[in-house]
């Protein structure tokens, strides 16, 4: 019967309406991809997460903070995610979801966020549509149009006027694709040829090769950071696009501090639009990068542990103005509007839509201190999603 | 044991003792003791049942592969195209509006028996290794067709906005799932029976005669491809149902439904469980994924080395999977019993 | 021209990777999957030279396919031998236990990221010569790959270990009634097989890059080519390689929307008209 509903609805109202202040612990519980294909995503979330709470102290609003992390690898299967986040609202009764370090992962579970009224705060996954699909949704990480309209905008004003357009063949990709295209045409420049490649690609040697024969002035590139950006970037160096005075203008997923170092000489001159660098000058990013080294001495921060980081913030200082309340409808408001100088510089969450506004940079990879870095040199302050407009 | 008087009539027109084959074809009192689990899991885990739901579901689909593999010998490593084919089947038609979940049981099945149909005619030749190449090959391109239709699939981002109905219109899917467990059971047990009535019918018998040895079946009067043909086709509807079971129950459909490791650890699931007796399906779908599930909550990080060790153990210590090892285990007890006995 | 070369480099790149499978399991009739973690090994172990001791980039090689070979017989001994008469799905089983083991350990003493790799100056660019874009790197691939396959052929037809080898293949039973060591020739030959999976990966760095799932992510290509080529078929191997990686270059460079089809779809097409592969023996199992 309707048995089954009403007990379910009975249950969440009584969770809902207890007090949840006092000494309850407020429970996150993390959904990353911590082991397959996208450990590395959910490895820099998970520093940036801890290294919040070993730096702020973890009582938020009063209450101490319990992380739960489940790993949801491969981090594509939304049906492994969604069971993750329903086992952590039903099992674990956590009072708030976050992490995603995939698309499909926030899709899954953002109607088990609306449906049971849990707050869920998405810290890496970049599909715009994602803030429509739950009212309690909120985004600290970035949208792929976000990031890709500036260094559109920038190229056409620099005397860039044939692109040709090279994205990884999946969602994500085609975005990137759609929105440079948009941009880039509607100031004036020319899409001399595109070309979507496979997502597993193990040789780029005839997609090269076609760029080089075509001879455009600039390749606008968008690949997820791993094993493809570097061979990419390695073959452009070796075949002699370089050389030939083919310039790469991308998001900077190409120049992820995670993979720069492994791709080493071949970024150097490669301009990017991207809301984070590790050199970002800023007294927020130093004290940032600082703890970063010492925790974790082995790795750099990227643009991922700062969301995984700001994610963390937006919690706590939600969390200091409700009181300690997590109840789904007072987080969000509290949330709206909410701005902060953050480690990558200021951000604010869009009341409207309840995703991420935040500063792009323009930027050039050189080296600084014998490291390669994203030097930024220019800035469009307070972008919000086109995806969206 | 002298059952005569019932069983003296057991003799086929020409004489052909058909006891063995009627012992088999009895449940065994270990079944019903098996079948009992899901209803005790359902009072001893009440918080965990989306994920005793995904066990069902995987169950379904080792399954599905034990039909084809364990009894008709064809090595699949592709079998993930018609769990696919049924997740988004069922997807795409309550996307639509048809979000009602039988119907898209039956959708799911005809999509994935009809593709079972026509790729069957890949797998009638070749050795093991041809066999897996070919269907990993077909299930490769159907994802790279899934890819390539993001405005049908969804894409890597995934198929959403599905909205599944009520259940006989009375009862929803809701977070706890309560309903999509007693479902996907009911489901897996139904589809269970009907394939162990199958492979203990004459049907089953010649698929078993296949695998052990193809050549001699048609000397027999078998026709091999045609049962080939069949068998395929029925693994195939049995992986698109457990598809859309998926899909019901998590009103999502990713495209790694369609993917080479969705494939890669069915079969790792079967061959852990034992192939060929139906159980060993669902016994190895349970081991498999309460240990992944175990480990991977003690460590998110490095659980993969412990199940990798648990895989390699039990290949060194108990050889033909679980259903291997218990019958060794059975037929020493049964050994030493008689021994007692006899004394 | 220039994506016929690549084609070709491209093709050999497979064929190094691919051709120590077409050992163990066509000489040796053993499923191991866990190729693919012998050659993420040889490619750490050639980063971790490289990069930790400055060892230079060939002198890595020869120490990747000792330390492999190293392991591999190491391995065989201990725990491959027992299973070589049990069936294929069993080997399936237990050598993706290995190869999820080696994964794990991977991530947990090198990290999810990916490793550096800078090849030597003069491996590098591309030589002069008008008109085709000859890499270097790709060349070196090239000749590196014939000079295997030719070593390899020669070996296997015209000296006793590969008499031997092939002998223990066809029937154990009566090779050992000659007076043929049967499990060292298997130990060498699984040797061998691992040491040229080590190679491979560390020669595929420098275009595949190199991470944890390394093991996983190229099963598939290599057990495309064995397929094919039709396994324990040293020159099939390569021919198939070398068809696989021109038919995917010269397709992806004029019809890119197309993709990665091509090879799935050759590999479909072959296997159905010739199921044993474009070289295989008759209907093995």
């Amino acid at each position: 019967m309707q048995l089954n509903k009403t007990l379910a609805i009975a249950a969440l109202a009584l969770g809902a309406t207890a007090p949840s202040f006092a000494a309850d612990p407020v429970k996150i519980g993390l959904v990353l991809p911590m082991s397959g294909p996208f450990a590395a995503y959910g490895k820099q979330i998970e520093h940036g997460v801890k290294l919040y709470l070993a730096t702020h102290g973890d009582t938020f609003g009063g209450r101490k903070v319990e992380l739960i992390v489940k790993d949801d690898s491969p981090g594509t299967s939304g049906d492994v995610s969604k069971r993750l986040a329903q086992e952590l609202v039903v099992k674990d009764k956590v009072d708030i979801l976050a992490g995603f370090g995939l698309t499909p992962s926030a899709l899954a579970v953002a109607p088990v966020s609306a449906e049971a009224k849990i707050p869920m705060v998405v810290m890496n996954a970049a599909t715009s549509i994602i803030t429509t699909k739950s009212p309690y949704l909120v985004r600290t990480s970035h949208t792929l149009p976000q990031d890709t309209a500036p260094i559109a905008t920038w190229a056409a004003k620099n005397n860039i006027k044939k692109v040709y357009t090279l994205v990884s063949d999946f969602g994500p990709g085609h975005d990137a694709e759609t929105q440079f295209k948009k941009t880039f045409t509607a100031a004036g420049g020319e899409i001399v040829g595109e070309v979507r490649v496979p997502v597993k690609n193990p040789d780029f040697a005839p997609y090269l090769q076609k760029i080089k024969d075509t001879k455009p002035e600039a390749v606008f590139l968008f690949m997820p950071p791993g094993a493809e950006t570097i061979a990419f970037m390695k073959g452009f160096a070796d075949r002699g696009l370089a050389a030939a005075g083919i310039r790469i203008i991308a998001t900077g997923d190409l120049t992820d501090e995670d993979v720069l170092d492994a791709t080493g000489d071949p970024a150097l001159g490669v301009y990017t639009s991207f809301h984070y660098s590790e050199v970002h000058k800023s007294p927020e990013n130093k004290t940032y990068t600082d703890a970063y080294a010492k925790a974790y001495p082995k790795d750099r921060p990227n643009f991922m542990s700062v969301a995984g980081y700001d994610g963390m913030q937006l919690i706590a200082e939600v969390l200091k103005k409700t009181g300690g309340s997590t109840d789904a409808e007072k987080f969000i408001a509290a949330a709206k509007g909410m701005s902060w100088v953050s480690p990558r510089g200021k951000i604010t969450i869009d009341p409207e839509t309840r995703d991420i506004v935040q500063t792009v940079y323009i930027r050039k990879v050189e080296k600084v201190g014998g490291k390669l870095q994203n030097v930024e040199f220019d800035q469009i302050p307070d972008v919000k999603d086109p995806g969206k407009q | 044991m002298t059952a005569h008087s019932a069983t003296a009539q057991a003799r086929s027109a020409h004489g052909v003792d058909l006891r063995p084959f009627q012992r088999d074809s009895r449940w065994q009192p270990a079944e019903f003791a098996f079948w009992l689990l899901p209803v005790v899991a359902w009072f001893a885990f009440p918080e965990n049942l989306p994920f005793l739901t995904q066990i069902a579901i995987t169950g379904l689909f080792a399954l599905s592969l034990d039909l084809i593999l364990g009894y008709a010998g064809i090595v699949s490593l592709g079998h993930a195209a018609f769990f696919g084919l049924g997740a988004y089947a069922a997807g795409i038609l309550a996307r639509n509006g048809m979000g009602d979940p039988l119907l898209g049981l039956a959708a799911a099945a005809l999509l994935a028996a009809a593709a079972g149909f026509v790729t069957s005619f890949l797998v009638l030749r070749g050795a093991d290794l041809t066999r897996l190449m070919v269907t990993l090959g077909v299930s490769l391109m159907l994802y790279e067709a899934a890819n390539k239709l993001t405005a049908f699939t969804g894409g890597v981002d995934g198929l959403q906005d599905i909205e599944i109905k009520p259940l006989l219109g009375l009862f929803t899917f809701d977070i706890y799932g309560h309903t999509g467990y007693i479902y996907c059971v009911v489901v897996l047990f139904a589809l269970f029976w009907i394939a162990r009535h199958l492979v203990h019918s004459p049907f089953g018998l010649e698929l078993r005669g296949i695998r052990l040895n193809a050549m001699r079946m048609p000397a027999l009067g078998a026709p091999v491809n045609r049962r080939l043909v069949a068998v395929y086709t029925i693994g195939a509807a049995y992986a698109g149902v457990a598809g859309a079971l998926l899909t019901q129950t998590t009103a999502f459909v990713s495209i790694d439904v369609l993917s080479f490791p969705r494939s890669a650890e069915l079969l790792l699931i079967l061959v852990l469980g034992g192939t060929g007796s139906l159980y060993g399906a669902l016994l190895g779908t349970i081991v498999f994924m309460v240990a992944h599930h175990l480990l991977a909550d003690i460590n998110p990080q490095y659980w993969q080395f412990w199940l990798g060790l648990l895989l390699v153990l039990v290949v060194l210590f108990a050889r033909e999977g679980i259903m291997g090892g218990l019958r060794r285990l059975a037929t020493a007890f049964r050994a030493r019993k008689s021994a007692e006995t006899s004394q | 021209m220039t994506v016929l070369f690549d084609g070709v480099a491209s093709g050999m790149l497979l064929f190094l990777i691919s051709v120590g499978l077409s050992v163990t399991l066509g000489l040796m009739n053993f499923v191991n999957l866990a190729h693919g973690a012998f050659a993420m090994l040889g490619g750490y172990v050639c980063v971790l030279l490289l990069s930790r001791l400055s060892v230079p980039f060939l002198v890595t090689l020869p120490i990747v396919v000792v330390v492999c070979a190293g392991v591999g017989v190491v391995l065989e001994r201990t725990l491959y031998r027992r299973l070589y008469g049990a069936s294929h799905l069993d080997q399936v089983l237990f050598s993706i236990g290995l190869v999820f083991m080696s994964v794990s350990t991977a991530f947990y003493f090198f990290g999810a990221q990916q490793q550096p790799l800078q090849l030597p100056d003069y491996l590098r660019g591309q030589l002069p010569i008008p008109g085709v874009d000859i890499g270097v790197y790709r060349l070196f691939l090239i000749v590196l790959g014939l000079a295997i396959a030719a070593g390899l052929q020669w070996m296997l037809t015209r000296t006793r270990f590969g008499a031997e080898l092939r002998a223990a293949v066809d029937n154990r039973r009566a090779a050992r009634g000659l007076g043929i060591n049967v499990d060292r020739v298997f130990s060498l030959a699984f040797a061998l097989g691992s040491a040229l999976a080590g190679l491979g990966g560390a020669l595929g760095v420098e275009t595949l890059g190199l991470d944890p799932e390394f093991a996983v992510k190229y099963i598939v290509y290599f057990l495309i080519v064995v397929a094919v080529g039709g396994s324990g078929n040293i020159l099939g191997s390569l021919y198939a390689s070398l068809i696989i990686g021109v038919t995917d270059v010269v397709g992806k460079y004029y019809l890119p929307q197309v993709g990665a089809f091509f090879i799935y779809a050759v590999m479909v097409v072959t296997l159905v008209f010739r199921p044993q592969g474009l070289f295989g023996r008759g209907a093995a199992k």
